[in-house]
């Protein structure tokens, strides 16, 4: 396997099993040395530039994250008509922050009361705003948070430490299409008086996906 | 009729882990991430097709994977039915030799810095009319699956099936996935947020007011 390095060599199958033997199972076992694998050979054959992969690392690593999410937050509790703006159609205005890429195409906003609260998931993959809070954390992705939440999102949110009143339903938005929905939390107590800059340190990444609330900034 | 991605509602799961982690637990992480978007324009893989390919990974391997292994796993199956990398070669860790035919798909750094906050939205005018509003009680194909692929991609979660719901919004027009992560065409149609009541959907809601809103095309809808 892996003898006749020739183009022409590249559909013959050589082995019997090479038919029904996924590619992916022909990778070396370390997980580390597969992605080596795969980007040694793309960049081989000229397919993938490595200094593109560094530059999407440092892309996702230093230019996306949850602060982007905040602004909006803060914004949305200082401005009014921001945020009835936000909550009819929030794409003009995230255009307008420069709040744009990809997994942000088409933003809900939705909003707590003291009637509802809103908590996001993708019980089949992982979508998740990208321009506006960054690359999912690992509790988003997790079986167990994509399998329980839609089925008992209170004692999910109670291992978050969220305790929610029984006055307050709770509405799971399963992100099974490519809106991606953002929660506007409800502006704390004891926040009066303070300015945008002030409040986007109490959003919480959580807070913005319905497992927490805002909190004082440590 | 389900695969094994399609995991909402299941019991078994133990506490959710709620630490936080870095966003790549490693350096390789977040190369497979990045490797996974630079090679997309290589096959011209949509995003439904990229989640087809890790969903259709084998039970037994897509449960003992970790997220970003699965990420390489599916791209790897990608890369050889899309034929930009053969069994050989992936078995081999050799390539063949360039690919003149499709290399000026690479992606440039440039390209990644202009693309940083570039969106390609996924709604489209010329589809069918919506046959509802909100409001409207709906209800959901029964048996959850693919009408085109046996086993294909779809985005209607087996817990949400044969369910009556309420339309909460219209999102327009959309891309349809069953269609688009098999190369069959982008068929876009209406897409609906479709509330749920926790006691319609589980036998033993937490909570008589609770919701799950799940965001389902036309097809996968009747008036109720």
């Amino acid at each position: 396997m892996g003898l006749d390095s020739t183009a022409q060599g590249r559909h013959r199958c050589i082995m019997p099993h090479d038919h029904s033997t996924p590619g992916h199972a022909l990778l070396p076992p370390e997980p580390e040395l597969r992605v080596k694998a795969l980007e040694t050979l793309l960049v081989g054959k000229g397919l993938v530039d490595p200094a593109a992969l560094d530059a999407i690392v440092d892309q996702m690593q230093n230019h996306v994250g949850p602060r982007a999410g905040a602004r909006v937050i803060a914004r949305a509790w200082t401005d009014d008509a921001f945020r009835a703006r936000i909550l009819a159609d929030a794409m003009p205005d995230l255009i307008d922050m420069g709040l744009t890429g990809a997994q942000g195409e088409h933003v809900v906003v939705v909003e707590n009361t003291p009637e509802v609260h809103n908590v996001v998931v993708c019980t089949l993959c992982s979508c998740y705003p990208w321009p506006l809070l960054g690359v999912p954390p690992a509790w988003y992705k997790s079986d167990a948070y994509r399998a329980r939440v839609v089925r008992e999102p209170r004692g999910v949110l109670a291992e978050f430490g969220l305790n929610l009143p029984s006055e307050q339903a709770v509405r799971v938005w399963d992100s099974t299409a490519e809106i991606r929905y953002l929660v506007l939390p409800m502006r704390p107590d004891g926040t009066e008086g303070l300015d945008t800059d002030a409040l986007e340190a109490w959003v919480t990444r959580n807070a913005m996906i319905g497992t927490g609330l805002p909190q004082a900034p440590a | 009729m389900s695969r094994v991605h399609d995991m909402g509602g299941r019991f078994g799961d133990g506490p959710v882990d709620t630490a936080e982690h870095p966003a790549f637990k490693a350096p390789w992480e977040a190369r497979a991430h990045a490797l996974t978007m630079a090679a997309m324009p290589l096959g011209g893989w949509s995003i439904d097709a990229r989640r087809h390919g890790r969903e259709t990974l084998p039970p037994a391997t897509y449960m003992a994977y970790s997220y970003y292994e699965k990420w390489i796993a599916g791209l790897a199956d990608m890369l050889v039915s899309g034929g930009v990398l053969s069994r050989d070669e992936i078995a081999s860790g050799r390539s063949d030799g360039p690919r003149p035919d499709i290399e000026a798909r690479r992606l440039t750094p440039d390209m990644v810095a202009a693309n940083a906050g570039r969106m390609v939205p996924y709604t489209r005018d010329d589809a069918p009319a919506p046959r509802f509003a909100p409001g409207d009680a709906v209800v959901t194909l029964a048996r959850p699956g693919n009408a085109f692929v046996p086993g294909g991609h779809t985005r209607l979660p087996a817990y949400a099936a044969g369910l009556k719901g309420r339309v909460l919004r219209y999102h327009g027009a959309h891309v349809f996935p069953d269609t688009q992560a098999h190369g069959l065409g982008e068929q876009p149609h209406p897409l609906y947020a479709v509330a749920f009541a926790a006691g319609d959907l589980w036998d033993a809601p937490e909570h008589p007011r609770d919701e799950v809103v799940v965001d389902l095309w036309q097809p996968y809808l009747g008036p109720a």
